[in-house]
């Protein structure tokens, strides 16, 4: 707080965060002089119109970073691409239809079954676990568990599958140690992938679920012991009904994260499990029909139609949940 | 009462056993399999020439400075904003909210097949226009800018959410009001009053854009740049113990980092209290 550092960040953030700068009515150069002035009177109100300038940049980043990208994929999926033999942009619907047959809906309906599948049993694993972790006594132990479980959740991707690989791929050790194989084990399928997704996804429902198990109350769990309750009982009556919201949230956040994955999938098993993402990479590689330039847009407007879906059950149910845990 | 504590004792124990067993048996397992020589022995033959391996060290720099710059970039892009809604405008709040969660809904890989559209547009239709040169400019191979702009979108939510839980514990319109009422001008309330409060926020969000930046391999690996995850997807498949090796490795940093920025934040708590 001395004075010694405001002459270096006022120049740079003129040059830079201008929107800073420009949130009062002061200018730059008499904002930094340490002179006692009294503010002048309705300057919160002149603040207001000009703090959207601080917004601005912002503003302008979305909509060149994410806009441009969404009006691409709007407008190309239901466009013939380029190399079509009428030259292109020509309104159609083949795209979509195309994206929504053969080899396509089975990747789609694939990565459906396998996030409905990982999400769901990363739920009722990860439950158990938040519910263990969350009542421990040891502080140090709840904090490792936390930032392990940070650390995890993030760690999809490839250092993911090649861990697995290495663990229970062909010529992995604990493959050849259990001789697995000879039990038609193999990592490289729906299962094996299912197995690897686990690793990331039961983190992140832990992450998710802790504040909700944290905000159950002692005593609730008292005055259910008061009134004669077993440990079942309170669950059955108390705790589930609270937790639901935030466990069907957590299951639908799951969900999505699942459905999104692709470093993952592409590095551990290529196309041979068929996954909506790879379909998208490999379309996205050229490896399409002459003609079908766009399908691969079209593709990746199934998945946020997905998405979407997912982020609708979502936002209602994460509100729901606020309301008890506040 | 006592029986039934113990049967959650033995309830607790045994889940914490068994998913412990599966978070601690693929890390032995790799680690092991990095060091294994095949032959019964260990050699760590893996660890010493990953430094000489083609592209190493090439690929972990591209990735540190995309790390460094999307950081900078989304903070400069997200801080004024934030601090703009708090302040001055409440109802750019319930904006900037949805604008940083729309990067969620949108799977990366969908936002890369858009972003692919936006570039093809250059060949398409832009051939003439100064806005080609752009758009070549910002694929170069050596710095791509298109990878920040995606880092910085997909960074946005959590970032956004690290910032307003920081926000929360302070209550930064009186902190400036004070600021301002002492004589200080708008720069000097927020650079010397909010932004050391909301140190630790701010040191949250880059810690978790730089994780998500040095992990990502999607959008990267479809535009066909090389940082370092996909170096390592692509050198996996012709050293396998070498690539475990460096995924145990980049786990490692990772969370050496994370545990490294919770202990820096919770001494200066400590300290301050």
């Amino acid at each position: 707080m001395t004075t010694a550092p405001t002459p270096v960040p006022a120049p740079a953030s003129a040059a830079h965060s201008g929107g800073g700068a420009t949130a009062g009515p002061v200018t730059p150069a008499t904002a930094t002089a340490t002179t006692a002035k009294a503010p002048r009177p309705g300057r919160r109100r002149t603040g207001g119109s000009r703090a959207w300038l601080a917004a601005l940049p912002l503003l302008l980043f979305f909509v060149i970073g994410f806009g441009l990208p969404a009006v691409a994929i709007a407008i190309g999926a239901f466009t013939t691409s380029t190399d079509a033999p009428d030259g292109g942009g020509t309104f159609t619907t083949d795209n979509l239809t195309g994206s929504l047959q053969g080899a396509y809906w089975t990747a789609l309906w694939g990565s459906v079954k396998l996030s409905l599948l990982t999400a769901l049993i990363a739920t009722v694993v990860g439950l158990p676990l938040a519910q263990a972790v969350a009542t421990s006594r040891f502080r140090v132990f709840r904090e490792a568990v936390m930032s392990a479980s940070g650390v995890l959740a993030n760690f999809g991707g490839v250092p993911l599958a090649f861990m697995f690989v290495a663990t229970l791929g062909n010529s992995g050790e604990v493959t050849k140690k259990l001789g697995l194989t000879r039990h038609g084990w193999n990592l490289y399928t729906f299962s094996g992938l299912s197995v690897v997704y686990l690793y990331f996804l039961v983190p992140l429902l832990v992450i998710t679920i802790t504040p909700a198990l944290e905000g159950l109350k002692a005593q609730w769990r008292e005055a259910a012991a008061n009134n004669g309750a077993t440990a079942l009982q309170y669950w059955r009556h108390v705790a589930l009904p609270v937790l639901v919201p935030s466990l069907l949230g957590g299951f639908v956040l799951l969900f999505g994260a699942s459905f999104a994955a692709y470093a993952t999938a592409e590095a551990m098993v290529g196309s041979s499990v068929p996954l909506i993402s790879m379909q998208i990479g490999d379309a996205l590689s050229g490896n399409v029909l002459v003609g079908q330039g766009n399908l691969a847009l079209a593709l990746g407007l199934d998945m946020i139609v997905v998405a979407c879906l997912v982020m609708a059950v979502y936002l209602p149910l994460q509100r729901r949940s606020a309301k008890w845990l506040a | 009462m006592a029986r039934l504590i113990n049967r959650i004792r033995f309830g607790r124990g045994l889940v914490l056993l068994i998913c412990g067993i599966y978070f601690a048996v693929p890390m032995a397992a790799s680690l092991w399999f990095s060091i294994d020589d095949n032959k019964g022995g260990t050699t760590f033959r893996a660890y010493t020439e990953l430094l000489n391996a083609p592209g190493f060290t090439d690929s972990l720099v591209l990735s540190l400075e995309l790390a460094a710059v999307t950081v900078v970039v989304l903070l400069l892009l997200l801080v004024p904003a934030v601090l703009a809604a708090r302040l001055g405008a409440p109802r750019l709040r319930p904006v900037i909210e949805v604008m940083c969660s729309m990067p969620l809904v949108v799977p990366v890989v969908a936002l890369t097949t858009g972003i692919i559209g936006v570039l093809r547009w250059g060949p398409d239709y832009l051939q003439d226009t100064p806005l080609f040169q752009t758009i070549v400019a910002i694929q170069d191979p050596k710095f791509p800018i298109v990878l920040i702009i995606a880092y910085v979108l997909m960074a946005l939510p959590f970032a956004y959410r690290a910032i307003d839980a920081g926000l929360r514990g302070v209550d930064v319109v009186t902190l400036v009001e004070a600021a301002r009422n002492c004589g200080a001008g708008w720069l000097r309330a927020v650079f010397t009053v909010v932004l050391p409060n909301l140190r630790s926020a701010l040191l949250n969000a880059a810690v978790l854009t730089v994780a998500l930046v040095l992990g990502e391999f999607t959008t990267a690996s479809i535009l066909g740049f090389t940082p370092f995850s996909v170096w390592i997807n692509s050198n996996g498949k012709s050293d396998g113990q070498m690539s475990v090796a460096v995924s145990m490795l980049s786990l490692l940093i990772v969370w050496l980092v994370l545990l490294l920025m919770s202990a820096v934040g919770r001494g200066r708590k400590a300290a301050r209290s």
